[in-house]
């Protein structure tokens, strides 16, 4: 029988986890002389008190859902894939080429172009280390770790070598063409009357992963693949037995969950630089990893969790810009976060299901 | 009067909302063997776990040798002179005997004093209780048979007096049981006193003195073991009258259905686990292959299911199939007309965390389109339910959640159908409850009656001969011989399975 309703283990225990992750803020801003309580205002203005502050955090929630997914759906196979961050910075190489060298006239042209060469390129990027688990078994966390770094100096060479303007001395490429210019909230709302900031990044490619959303669920809980994958992910015995080759189903995986890590470069490449730049990742791939696991690896729960860390990146950038606390204070609250949404997540779940089995017990006497 | 060994006086431990042991009061008298019989989730673990200091008792007392003792945990327990002899033994496999034995009750720092000192007492004890070992070897150079030795001497070498031995002829062949059952008659005459765990009621008929019987966690009945019968027992255990016999008309085979010629394995460390394996099964009839756990029938089940790969011939129905390469896995093996039940269904026949309708098209879900109907999925899953009488009938409800012996049956629900031709079936009632076992019986002979060829793996030896219609024994991944049940005993049996045939040892490969 299960410990505890679903719903406590779905909402409980992220949120207790969150509170004691606040309260433990707190006591180390407190600890630096800051008031915690003008920090937490400060942070809900800045990332949801105006359409400014909605329109970064929903940017940085776009990258995040990505990276989220892509960490989930290798997840579900059983395999950690914390290579996002490197197929990220590989699929925006996909989204400079594809925007670069093809001379687009229209935005809804360009982004399914786009879309399938950042995830072709991602993809690419997930696999070599899917096919080196599948075939040889070498461990997938060692080797999406290599290929982090691989992608990074990949990324620097080509950068450097190949895709620099003549003539300049950033290691970028040129700005993308009017033509491969992704609408902006701003542009989309301001035709239905909505006036959102101008200077915010949120774009369009954050439907496009609402809609990834919807694609992973029905992918992992409404396909034949998706049972596969869960079964692999649950037991290779049980799976080799129902005939599931685990090869396949790893490299398919990995495959998917590359695909949209790299799709992440039409939020941050495409939608918000309009160009390549070395460092256009910024450790979303990394935040993935907490998103999907705070979200238990489910759609709806990956999309609230990327909300949560939208708001803590663009909250923490405005705590910085505003009060005297140290941006890299900003980090250990994130890292909180992360620790205990995800590392200790048995240190709130344990207490939590004995609370349910006293429960329980006193009904049923 | 001498006080009981053991004492135990209402005893009670809930898990949650389970209630583990309800009210359980039970005496061993000294110097005694003392069966704990019950179904499985009965509470006999619970309860011999309690003594044993693993679980705290929510309420009762433990009563040892007619004091009362608090035992918090497993080395109060020791000290009170109780020894258990777990089912899978708690050895270091590289360590030897004498380091085994020695672990966890060194004295001082060094360790040669403590391992001299042990080789001394071992020396006694084998002179006193006929249990010889050689203190050198290692543990994984030695037979289970021999490891459950060490388990025993280990308690003893504790001076533990009072003896617990849960489930302990599972993996032993017929003569290793016949050699444990003189050695604990040996230990109850020195004086020592022993409670035996078991499900197997020939045993509790063969050995004990007394026998306790424990049903949903409660203490039904304590009998002396010469004024009660297997059939009693068993009714006792159930709570209705249970058929022990499989009632079965003779086998009317057909043609032969299934064909293998000359199967060979190697396992990934070169030890060559099938060694020119070579059988067929008719329609119609049920070959059952006896062996004791590790000679080749797990091998040989995958190969024949399309786990794992083989050299050699199989044909279904006439038609070869590949033993390797692509066409050689689960999935084409089931298009054939080949359904298996496999040996271990928590690791392998469900995904435990799938619900039971996810589990009922686990392996056939090929036959989905790229998108499942999941609604009619689960409800073709909820009328197998219905007809195999799984418990409880709700198919959205995790694997896991379910008894053993109702996981057993969504499994035989899946395989059997799907109408297959043959049935692979693998220690079909292991872990099972009596009730569901005498269900799972029908099941087979039912199918086999329908005119399906079935292959038969179990290690429990009253299984085969009952259910077999044809016998098999596998020893060291070869087939020893082929026997009719009627023709042959389990003495007979036993020795082939030991790897003597007609008065040849047949070499170790």
């Amino acid at each position: 029988m299960d410990k505890m309703p679903a719903w406590a283990d779905a909402i409980l225990v992220p949120l207790i986890s969150i509170l004691l992750a606040a309260i433990l803020s707190a006591l180390v801003i407190l600890a630096i002389g800051e008031d915690p309580i003008e920090a937490v205002k400060l942070m809900v203005t800045g990332a949801l008190g105006s359409s400014y502050g909605w329109g970064f955090t929903l940017y940085y929630a776009t990258n995040f859902l990505f990276t989220g997914l892509a960490f989930a759906v290798a997840s579900h196979a059983g395999l950690f894939n914390i290579g996002s961050e490197g197929q990220a910075m590989i699929g925006g190489l996909g989204v400079a080429i594809i925007c670069l060298f093809i001379p687009w006239t229209h935005w809804a042209l360009a982004l399914p172009a786009a879309i399938l060469g950042a995830a072709a390129l991602g993809a690419l990027w997930a696999q070599i280390p899917g096919w080196l688990q599948a075939k040889r078994g070498s461990h997938i966390v060692i080797t999406t770790i290599m290929f982090n770094f691989i992608a990074a100096a990949v990324l620097n060479y080509v950068l450097v070598n190949i895709l620099r303007p003549e003539g300049s001395m950033d290691p970028a490429t040129a700005k993308f063409p009017e033509g491969a210019h992704l609408p902006t909230l701003h542009e989309i709302l301001a035709p239905i009357g909505i006036n959102f900031s101008k200077a915010a990044p949120a774009n369009v490619s954050l439907f496009v992963a609402l809609l990834a959303c919807v694609g992973v669920w029905v992918l992992i809980w409404r396909t034949k693949l998706g049972y596969e994958i869960r079964a692999l992910g649950h037991s290779e015995s049980a799976s080799r037995y129902a005939g599931i080759p685990p090869t396949k189903i790893v490299v398919i995986a990995m495959l998917i969950s590359g695909g949209l890590a790299g799709c992440m470069a039409i939020n941050n490449v495409m939608g918000e630089a309009e160009r390549l730049v070395l460092t256009a990742t910024e450790g979303a791939g990394f935040i993935g990893i907490a998103v999907a696991l705070m979200g238990r690896n489910h759609p709806v729960g990956i999309f609230f969790a990327a909300i949560l860390f939208g708001f803590l990146y663009q909250g923490g950038a405005e705590l910085a810009l505003w009060t005297s606390i140290p941006r890299e204070l900003i980090l250990v609250i994130q890292a909180l976060v992360i620790l205990f949404t995800g590392a200790l997540d048995n240190m709130v779940r344990m207490p939590l299901e004995r609370v349910f089995l006293a429960l329980r017990r006193r009904d049923a006497s | 009067m001498t006080p009981p060994a053991i004492e135990l006086k209402g005893i009670s431990k809930a898990f949650g909302p389970v209630q583990a042991n309800k009210n359980i009061s039970i005496r061993v008298a000294p110097s005694t063997i003392h069966g704990i019989v019950g179904e499985n989730g009965a509470g006999k673990s619970t309860l011999m776990s309690i003594l044993y200091g693993f679980y705290a008792a929510d309420s009762g007392e433990v009563w040892i040798n007619g004091t009362q003792t608090a035992i918090p945990d497993s080395q109060a327990a020791i000290s009170a002179g109780i020894g258990m002899v777990f089912q899978h033994f708690k050895l270091v496999e590289n360590f030897t005997v004498l380091e085994n034995i020695i672990l966890g009750a060194e004295e001082g720092s060094l360790l040669r004093p403590s391992l001299a000192k042990a080789r001394k007492v071992l020396a006694d004890l084998a002179h006193e209780y006929e249990l010889n070992v050689d203190p050198d070897a290692k543990i994984e150079e030695i037979g289970v048979g021999m490891q459950q030795r060490v388990e025993i001497l280990k308690a003893l070498y504790r001076q533990a007096d009072i003896l617990i031995l849960d489930e302990p002829t599972g993996v032993l062949t017929p003569a290793e049981a016949d050699q444990l059952f003189r050695i604990l008659a040996r230990l109850r005459d020195e004086g020592k006193t022993i409670i035996l765990i078991t499900h197997k009621l020939r045993e509790i008929m063969e050995i004990t003195d007394e026998v306790s019987v424990m049903r949903r966690g409660e203490m039904v009945a304590t009998v002396k073991t010469a004024e009660t019968s297997p059939e009693q027992l068993a009714e006792l255990m159930v709570g209705r009258k249970v058929l022990l016999r499989v009632d079965k008309a003779p086998a009317k085979p057909g043609n032969d259905v299934l064909h293998v010629q000359d199967l060979r394995v190697i396992d990934g460390l070169g030890v060559e686990r099938l060694r020119g394996v070579s059988l067929s099964v008719k329609a119609g009839e049920i070959l059952g292959l006896a062996g004791v756990a590790g000679n080749g029938q797990s091998e040989l089940l995958e190969v024949l299911g399309g786990v794992c790969p083989a050299t050699g011939a199989l044909s279904v129905n006439g038609t070869a199939l590949p033993l390797s390469g692509p066409g050689a896995d689960g999935r084409a093996r089931r298009a054939a007309g080949v359904a298996h039940v496999p040996e271990d269904r928590q690791r392998d026949g469900l995904i435990m965390d799938y619900t039971a309708w996810e589990n009922m098209i686990f392996g056939y879900h090929g036959d989905q389109g790229r998108i499942m109907k999941n609604a009619a999925i689960e409800t073709s899953c909820q009328a197998s339910m219905d007809r195999f009488d799984v418990r409880p009938p709700n198919a959205r409800l995790a694997a896991k959640n379910f008894s053993g012996g109702n996981q057993q049956k969504i499994v035989l629900a899946r395989e059997i159908e799907r109408n297959p031709d043959v049935l692979l079936i693998g220690q079909p009632t292991r872990g099972v409850d009596i009730g569901a076992i005498e269900f799972i019986h029908k099941q087979i002979i039912a199918l086999r009656d329908a005119g399906k060829a079935i292959l038969l793996v179990s290690v429990e030896l009253d299984e085969i001969m009952a259910l077999s219609d044809r016998i098999a024994v596998m020893f060291d991944g070869q087939i020893m011989g082929e026997r009719l049940p009627g023709e042959t005993d389990e003495t007979e049996l036993g020795l082939m399975m030991a790897g003597i045939s007609e008065g040849r040892e047949v070499a170790h490969g």
